[in-house]
Order: structure tokens, then sequence, then C-alpha cells
């Protein structure tokens, strides 16, 4: 599993690394003349509606989903860390506080916070990685938290303290290096996580502005054709699920190895 | 507090409810009296407080367009979600609990390891692209089934041919997670002590397995289904709007192309309540089911 996890997420990541050599075309161009063409030797995967290359969209929007979803998650990670340092070293008032704001932000179903944000201010990409960033970090931040709290009362830290260290460095020397840990692996599932909910919202025309290749846009483009030409909507969605397939097993192949814990084979 | 943020989200909303209600042509006249009516001349906090209060007491405000009561909209439309998340709950048990029991029972047998990489599988493929494909399958090639709408009212038949596909692109994915879990708590449950003695006794094996072990071991998947269920609201939205089904998804989504915001509000609201009550139903109900839990309030 962990092998054909890593194949797939390799082919994706070239892919959308060497997209400019490996596609014959631009992704925007437009050509009337080719409008519709099923897959041939010509386009591999068929062109949309405006007759623009489907592999080239595909190759592209994979930087698109790449770039989304570790950045939002990097972003995720910082503001999550952060968070749940406080929220654990801080004082029990704040932690509360933290405790509360975070659960509200969790009460909300991922696609009504998507749909409401979207209402407030509008498709962007930015928006989606704001949705992405409210869906992942309130686990980081509870993760950090929780191995905080038992961290602080740990004989290492009462020593760091007597010594005269700093709060700023106690978490940064003492605590830090031990919650970072399980957090890496945690964050590495929600790939596949971020990179559906980007393709998600493209698709509700939420997310990505045309014409930013995406996989959600070219399912959007491919379902009002999806009769005529089905081919647009398999080239859209065959890319969401080796990626998702991909990334999946490789988490789940990646826990197992650091965390036997956690590991359901037993 | 949800309701807090979801207030600061309509009033931050750029651009003025009464004029996108009353269209280009309103004169000044007509949106100061809407804004009237919709208590946009009055201070914020008096605002929030209208709002906070209405809803406590079920007023959602009105619909822009129709100028309908909104809770009476979202609950027209609310049964047909209901439907379409208790099919893609009743594809779940059904497909789940069987496949997780047999993995269980062939333990390191090819048969487990495929319906363990499977259920992975469908864990990480999204709810719409299995939507979509399964309306292109399904619905576009094959033609087993209608593909968009809810069916014809009255007509059960009917109705219920177009519940499985939608019902099936929410559920898929809970195939895989109740597969995981049964299998698991199969495991645990068929190693325990009282199994041991069942076997002592002499009891046939079959009735061991489903007598003895399953009924323990598919406890967890109600608790697993509480959560579920919140995350199937999410899949129902892009399963109404692939499938073209009416319902809360399809509601919100159709009211924030239109900018009908009380629409938006109240929809997400509802849904949001709604996921609240579901968890809290879902932990009461594994209470009874399941007396060591309950022993401990």
């Amino acid at each position: 599993m962990g092998a054909l996890g890593i194949a797939l997420v390799v082919l994706m990541v070239a892919g959308a690394i060497f997209a400019d050599l490996l596609s014959l075309y631009e992704p925007d161009r437009i050509s009337p003349r080719d409008r519709f063409s099923a897959p041939s030797m010509e386009h591999f995967l068929g062109t949309d509606h405006l007759g623009r290359d489907l592999f080239a969209r595909v190759l592209h929007g994979g930087r698109i989903a790449l770039s989304v979803a570790l950045s939002s998650i990097l972003i995720s990670l910082i503001i999550g860390v952060a968070l749940g340092l406080v929220a654990g070293y801080g004082p029990r008032r704040l932690d509360n506080l933290m405790l509360l704001l975070l659960d509200s932000i969790k009460s909300f179903p991922t696609v009504m916070l998507a749909l409401a944000l979207v209402t407030l201010f509008g498709p962007s990409l930015t928006v989606v990685m704001v949705v992405v960033v409210l869906v992942t970090m309130p686990g980081y931040a509870r993760i950090i938290r929780t191995q905080t709290l038992a961290l602080k009362e740990s004989e290492f830290v009462t020593a760091a303290i007597s010594l005269g260290a700093g709060t700023p460095r106690i978490l940064r020397v003492h605590i830090m290096p031990n919650v970072i840990g399980p957090l890496l692996i945690l964050a590495s599932m929600d790939i596949p996580v971020v990179i559906a909910i980007e393709a998600g919202m493209s698709f509700l025309g939420l997310g990505v502005r045309p014409p930013t290749p995406s996989w959600g846009a070219i399912l959007n483009d491919g379902y009002a054709a999806i009769r005529e030409s089905p081919w647009i909507v398999v080239a859209g969605g065959l890319p969401i699920i080796i990626t998702t397939l991909g990334f999946t097993f490789l988490g789940e192949t990646l826990r197992d190895v650091f965390d036997p814990r956690l590991d359901t084979r037993r | 507090m949800a309701m807090f943020m979801l207030f600061c989200m309509i009033y931050l909303i750029p651009g003025d409810p009464a004029a996108v209600a009353l269209g280009p042509r309103a004169t000044e006249a007509m949106r100061e009296a809407l804004h009237i009516k919709m208590g946009l001349d009055r201070p914020v906090w008096v605002q929030f407080l209208n709002f906070f209060t209405d809803a406590w007491t079920g007023d959602l405000g009105r619909e822009v367009l129709s100028d309908r009561p909104v809770l009476d909209v979202v609950m027209e439309q609310l049964p047909h979600t209901l439907i379409l998340i208790a099919g893609g709950i009743g594809w779940s048990v059904a497909l789940g609990i069987p496949l997780g029991a047999w993995a269980a029972l062939k333990r390191g047998s090819p048969a487990e390891r495929i319906i363990g990489i499977a259920s992975v599988a469908v864990i990480a493929i999204p709810s719409f692209v299995i939507a979509i494909y399964a309306l292109l399958v399904f619905a576009v090639h094959l033609r087993w089934l209608p593909a968009i709408g809810a069916g014809e009212p009255g007509d059960f038949k009917d109705q219920a041919m177009h519940l499985i596909l939608p019902s099936l692109a929410v559920g898929l994915g809970w195939v895989g997670y109740i597969a995981r879990m049964v299998r698991a708590s199969m495991l645990e449950v068929l190693e325990a002590t009282h199994i041991r003695t069942a076997r002592a006794f002499g009891l046939p094996e079959r009735m061991i397995t489903y007598r003895y072990a399953l009924t323990i071991a598919i406890l967890p998947t109600v608790t697993l289904l509480g959560v579920g269920i919140g995350h199937m609201l999410s899949s129902a939205v892009f399963a109404e709007i692939v499938f073209a089904r009416p319902g809360v998804g399809k509601l919100v989504y159709d009211a924030i192309l239109t900018r009908n915001y009380p629409l938006v509000t109240g929809g997400v609201l509802v849904t949001t309540v709604l996921f609240v009550l579901i968890n809290l139903f879902a932990d009461l109900v594994v209470g009874s089911l399941d007396p060591r839990v309950r022993s401990r309030f």
C-alpha cells in the first residue's frame, strides 16, 4: 500500500512540476475549432467547451492543488502550534476561552462554513485557504494543547524553570520538539482532505476564478456537458482520485511506521 | 457562539440586502421602507439582539425574494436532506458492517486485504467525485437510474429510484469507516473471555459470531455514525447539487447565487443546530446501548 501511495504521489508531483514540458499546449489556450474533441493522440484527455487541452489543464491544475494544500496547511500549522502552546502553557482562563473558540469553529459543517465565507467575501483562492485553515487548525491546536499540558508538569520543564529559563525558551527548546512529531503525521494525512476541499469549492464555482486551471473547475465545466462529452468529467475527476488515494495510502503507511500504537492491523 | 459569528457575517456582507431584493428599478423611498421593515435602520447591537431573540423563538426572518418566513422555506427542504442522509446511513451500514465482520473472520486472507485497501480508498476519494462518476456511469452511460430530481411526489417507487445514486455518493465513504471500525472491534471482541467461554460451552460457531460477537462489535458504529451524520451533511450538499435534488444544501447554494442572504444564514443556522443535536443524540443512544458508558454519569 505504501509503495503504491509513493508511486501515485510521485506521479502527481512530477506532473505538476514538469507541467510545461509534458503538455503540448498552453492550459488557457482557447481554440474554438477543437471544441469538445474526444481523447486522441493529439489531445490525450480531449478538450473542453472552449477547445482547451484537458491534459495541459490537468497538469497545471496539479500545481494549484499542491500549492494551495501545502501553503494553507503550513499557515494552519503555524497558527495551530501557536494557539496550542498558549492554551496549554498559558493561564487556565485563556485555555478555556480558546477551547470555546476552537469548538465553535469546529461546530460548523465544513461545506456550510465554506458557503457562508464565500457569501461574505466572494469566491477566491484566499477564501479557499481560509476555509482550509479554519477546518484543519483546531485539530492541530488541540493536539499541541493536550501534549503541552502533559509536558508542563514534567520534571525537565520544572528543572528548566528552576534554572531560570524564560517562558519563550521553555516553549521553544523544551516543549516544541516533543510535541511536533505527531502533529506532522496528522498534517500529512490532511493533504488529501485539503485537496478535496479546494477541488470541491472550485467545482461549485466558489473556489479559484476562471480561467485558472483547477481540477474542480474542470469538473464544473464538464458537468454541464456530461451527456455529450463525458471525457471532460473523467479528466477532472481522475487526478483528484489519484492524488487523494496516493497521499492517503502514503499517510496511512507513515502513521503505521511512526506510531505503532495506532496500527489498526494489530 | 456560532450565532454571533453568523451575525457578524451577515453584517459584514458587502452590498445592501434591500437593494438586492428590490432590484435596480426601486426608488429611494421603497428602499427606505424595506430598510425599516428589515430593521436595518436601527443600531447594530439592537439588530444583533433582535436576531438572537428572534432566532431563539424560531423566527429567522423573512426571505428576500418571496417574503416567506425563512424557517418555513428551510423546513420545507429539510426532509429531502434528511431522507438523503438516512439513505447514506442505510448504504454505509448495509455494506460496512457485513464487510467489516467478514474481514475480521477471514483474518490474513486476500479478502481481508482487499477490503482493507478498498475501505481506505472510498474514505479518501471525495464524495462529489464519487457522485459525478456515479452519475456518469449509472445514469448517463448505462441509463439504469434517473439522473436528476427527487422523483414524483407521492410515487414511492420513483422517489426510491431517485434516491439510490445520491445516497450511495453520500454513504460510500462511510462504508469504509464502518468496515474498518467493525473489523477492529470484532477482532477485539473475538478474543474476549466471554467468547472463549461460549466456545468452551460448545456453542455453534455461527451463533457465537452473530449473537455474541457481532452485537457487541457494532456498538462503536453508533458513535461513529453520530460523527458521520455531520460529515454526511457536507456530502449531501454536493450530492444535492450534482443530482439537482431539492434539499437544504441546494437551497443555500442557490440562495448564495441569488444573494438571498436571510436564506443563507437561516439554512446554515438550521444545519449547524441539527449537527449539534445529532451528536448529542448519538451520545445518548450509545449510553442506552452500552451500560458501561451510562454508569459513568
